[in-house]
């Protein structure tokens, strides 16, 4: 699952999800029927709406053995709300279909880590790097400290620590147009922290958040960049970005 | 005393079984867990109690009445309870005094139910040697008397020695705030000092 | 008091002013830091020693075994309490249990009462209410003392002065307590000790002279017609105890089974609130106890939206709540906006869900307003000593929100995500390829991306979707 934002927005986080799942051997596909994963809607109280959006998400990907996506908040959804959306739906077809493709939901950082068993993924990222923990992987999915050890092991790579780092960074969804000021006023102080570490790049497991946080990043003409996980762990040292 | 109550009661009772239509009543608390063991229970509790910034001194049954007149001011007027089993020389045994009675008493000497260790709580129940609850709340210093046998290791082992039908007080160092910006000051209206006789 | 939250704003709107006042900020980071780190290291205390997780789920598990069989346990209650010698009344709203007090109060001919913090007493405008019969009821708690003498609201619910800083608290008591009785010392100093001093002075006249008390509780004990208060300073002490009269209003959710369920709740209650092993006061009291406190006591039981809560499914959970308020501590909205932007004695995160769930939702703006005031960053649920599960509360309250306004004339938002469903249901109506780029920009837009950018950058536009590329290059087979 590439999630819509990335689809959208980010098709190298999508491509660079393609090129490390196969360079660790994974056979990768890209279901084209998949659209998104439904929270936009489940997040703002839109139930009904997201019925026929989950019933098209369990249809895209019945069938595979896993369904691997980067991003905690999609993750999240699939494996804790899509059975709240099926109950709306009442559909004992559709509530069985979301048991059994929930389960094989996996974040990126969890599928390497916890199914493939890997930390070291052969990356080379020159370039000292903040890690954000985003919200949904931190909380609601319980990634821990997954994306840190894939991090340590990338080679070139110097990783600073984020002060206050388990705080939300204010983007949540609609919250971030609900209540805008409230969402930048939290996204300034991540920002600041960000910038306070010296990093050249902040990375994190969640477009979305990166989106908020870059934007202010780069309204404040900070200098630092936002890179998804994903890209700096598919990077080699031939392809050094 | 209001015609309202009894249709009320009849009325929330209602909604309450309206509103729990097919859940199950019964579910299985699980159970609390306990701490580790300490090695040294009563150790601890001084240790917990002087955290509070409360005086903690450990003295032996035959020094007790001469820790308790150390710990009172000279020239203190003191009031106590009927039943302390320590005399404490000068001072008034509780007669049923007003609140503003009370007020013009330095300190009051109290005996305790049980201590816990591991919170570093003393529990009043205000039987014999502890005093109506307004004798060691009104006066500014509040010598207390536990005993090392008294002393439990956390509050689970402290609630079975408890007669619910009494009133208790759980005191846990002097009186305290935190009201100003969440930083914890000791001393508002309750005793501030707490003056703690741990007899071993 | 006279403040009132009545006619507050949206939470959008009411977070605006909060967000643009300096001072208020910087009040709030450093109270919620201050706090935050104790609790957490008690936490971690606990956890090396036993687990407090396991202590979580033990006291979920007696809130929420009182609650699937509160009928039974209301009433046990009753009968304990009458038999230890206490008067039970039952309040179906607000104005019910502020007229049996009222009328308790008038009954004994006075025309001040002395109370202890309680929450619930706010909840329903008890001051405002007794203030209407000629009843002047004085705060004792020193967060609640500096609320009420400086004509505010409360902004938090274990420290309602929490955005006041120790330098405006010592203006208030200078100009404010010479009007309400003893006045504070001249030269005052913003020193804790000196504020806490000033309150103590000021406030143990009423104490010595009260004959009614009110209070609320923490906890009900069915089993033995127990009632607990858990307090810091000894002023809930003098309220239990001084008075011939004590009147406590306690909410219907405050029932706990047995006085042993106290055991995991007494642990989790402190550590979660103040940052203690222990509070330094905790009283039980069990009806009259002939020779000792108040000889007269009453208990009103009250409704006032409790059984509604009780009815939702999801949201019951929320009367699990002990009033800790570990959740605001932690909660990254709470910190910035404080807690008048929530318009209600509730605030925070279990606000965010207590007064929808208490009102219900559909009427009024400012409550429907309430559970989008949250990112859903999940750190209420993650704090909760009672476990509630907050954000799903919350996402569950949005849907009855949108429920609620179904059949109506449908908001711009509405359509924006009918229409996304339509789109998102079916990736052949995306018209594939490159149009999906254009897809989530345009719902962007409709939510009014003049929203997002009046201080984010947006990201620039890639040259191609995703699936653009992964069919242009036969998923990344070739090229690309």
């Amino acid at each position: 699952m590439v999630t819509c934002i990335n689809d959208a927005l980010y098709p190298d986080t999508g491509r660079a999800v393609v090129t490390l799942l196969r360079r660790l051997g994974v056979e990768v596909e890209f279901p084209e029927s998949q659209t998104c994963c439904a929270q936009p809607m489940v997040n703002t109280g839109y139930l009904d709406e997201a019925v026929p959006v989950v019933r098209n998400f369990v249809e895209a990907f019945e069938g595979y053995d896993a369904v691997v996506t980067p991003s905690g908040s999609c993750a999240g959804c699939a494996r804790h709300q899509h059975a709240i959306v099926a109950r709306r739906g009442a559909d004992p077809a559709l509530a069985a279909a979301v048991e059994a493709t929930s389960a094989r939901v996996y974040e990126l950082s969890e599928f390497l880590v916890d199914v493939l068993g890997v930390t070291d993924v052969g990356a080379y990222y020159p370039h000292t790097v903040t890690y954000h923990p985003t919200c949904h992987s931190l909380r609601m999915l319980g990634v821990g400290d997954r994306p840190r050890r894939l991090l340590e092991r990338v080679r070139g790579l110097t990783l600073r620590e984020l002060p206050a780092a388990d705080q939300c960074c204010g983007f949540g969804g609609t919250f971030a147009v609900k209540n805008a000021e409230t969402s930048v006023a939290m996204g300034s102080d991540k920002a600041r922290h960000v910038r306070d570490t010296g990093a050249e790049v902040l990375v994190a497991g969640d477009n979305s958040c990166l989106t908020h946080i870059g934007g202010l990043l780069s309204r404040q003409q900070s200098g630092v960049r936002t890179v998804h996980l994903a890209e700096i762990l598919a990077s080699t040292e031939g392809a050094a970005r | 005393m209001v015609e309202a109550s009894k249709p009320a009661r009849e009325e929330i009772l209602g909604r309450v079984r309206r509103a729990l239509a097919g859940v199950e009543p019964g579910y299985a608390v699980p159970p609390s867990p306990r701490i580790a063991p300490v090695s040294d229970v009563v150790a601890h509790f001084a240790e917990r109690v002087a955290d509070y910034r409360a005086v903690v001194e450990r003295c032996s049954a035959a020094d007790l009445a001469a820790g308790v007149a150390a710990a009172l001011p000279a020239g203190a007027r003191v009031v106590v309870p009927a039943g302390l089993t320590v005399p404490v020389p000068g001072a008034d045994e509780d007669a049923g005094f007003t609140a503003a009675e009370l007020d013009g008493y330095d300190a009051v000497v109290t005996e305790a139910r049980v201590g816990i260790a591991e919170t570093g709580t003393i529990v009043l129940d205000h039987g014999p040697g502890q005093g109506r609850r307004a004798i060691s709340l009104v006066p500014d210093r509040h010598v207390c008397i536990v005993r090392a046998d008294q002393v439990v290791p956390d509050v689970p082992d402290a609630l079975p020695l408890l007669d619910p039908r009494r009133p208790h007080t759980w005191i846990s160092g002097p009186s305290a705030t935190s009201d100003i910006e969440l930083d914890r000051v000791e001393g508002v209206h309750g005793p501030r000092t707490l003056h703690v006789l741990l007899v071993d | 008091m006279s403040a009132t939250f009545v006619g507050m704003p949206a939470f959008p709107a009411a977070a605006h002013a909060a967000l643009g006042n300096a001072q208020l900020r910087h009040n709030l980071a450093h109270a919620t830091g201050t706090i935050r780190a104790k609790r957490q290291r008690l936490v971690d205390e606990l956890d090396a020693s036993c687990s407090w997780e396991e202590l979580r789920l033990a006291g979920a598990g007696v809130k929420e075994s009182a609650l699937v069989d509160l009928g039974t346990h209301l009433e046990r209650l009753e009968e304990t309490l009458t038999a230890n010698g206490a008067t039970v009344h039952w309040a179906r709203d607000a104005a019910e249990a502020n007229a049996v007090v009222a009328a308790i109060v008038k009954a004994h001919g006075v025309d001040e009462v002395v109370k202890v913090k309680s929450m619930v007493t706010q909840e329903i405008g008890l001051n405002e209410a007794l203030a209407a019969e000629g009843i002047a009821a004085w705060e004792t708690d020193l967060a609640e003392l500096i609320v009420q003498l400086g004509d505010d609201l409360p902004s938090h619910i274990l420290v309602p002065a929490i955005h006041r800083n120790r330098a405006e608290i010592r203006e208030i008591f200078l100009e404010r307590m010479a009007a309400a009785g003893r006045p504070a010392p001249a030269d005052l100093t913003d020193e804790p000790a000196a504020l806490a001093a000033a309150a103590r002075e000021h406030l143990r006249e009423k104490f010595l002279r009260a004959k009614v008390g009110i209070s609320g509780a923490n906890f009900a004990v069915a089993e033995t017609g127990t009632l607990v208060v858990v307090e810091s300073e000894g002023n809930g002490r003098m309220c239990l105890t001084l008075p011939e009269v004590l009147v406590s209003v306690v909410g219907i959710e405050k029932v706990v089974p047995t006085f042993h369920d106290l055991d995991s709740l007494l642990r989790l209650l402190p550590r979660s609130s103040t940052g203690e092993r222990m509070n330094p006061y905790t009283s039980t009291w069990s009806g009259v106890t002939p020779g000792d406190g108040p000889q007269e006591v009453h208990v009103v039981l009250l409704d006032n939206g409790r059984t509604n809560a009780l009815a939702d499914e999801v949201g019951r959970q929320a009367l699990r709540c002990i009033r800790c308020s570990a959740c605001l501590n932690v909660c990254p909205v709470y910190e910035r906006t404080g807690g008048h932007a929530y318009g209600s004695v509730y605030p925070g995160p279990i606000g965010a869900i207590l007064n929808p769930l208490l009102k219900g939702v559909g009427h009024d703006d400012q409550v429907d307003s309430l559970p989008y005031a949250s990112s859903l960053c999940g750190a209420c649920f993650e704090a909760c000593p009672v476990r509630i599960d907050i954000p799903s509360v919350l996402v569950d309250q949005r849907a009855k929100v949108v429920d609620a306004h179904r059949g109506g004339r449908p908001k711009v938002e509405a359509l924006a995500f009918k229409g996304a469903a339509v789109a998102l249901s079916d990736s052949r109506r995306l018209g594939l390829g490159e149009r999906f780029t254009g897809l989530g920009l345009r719902i962007g837009r409709r939510f009014g991306a003049s929203k997002w950018t009046s201080a984010r950058d947006l990201p620039p536009a890639p040259r191609e979707s995703f699936r653009a590329w992964w069919r242009r290059t036969e998923g990344g087979g070739h090229g690309g």
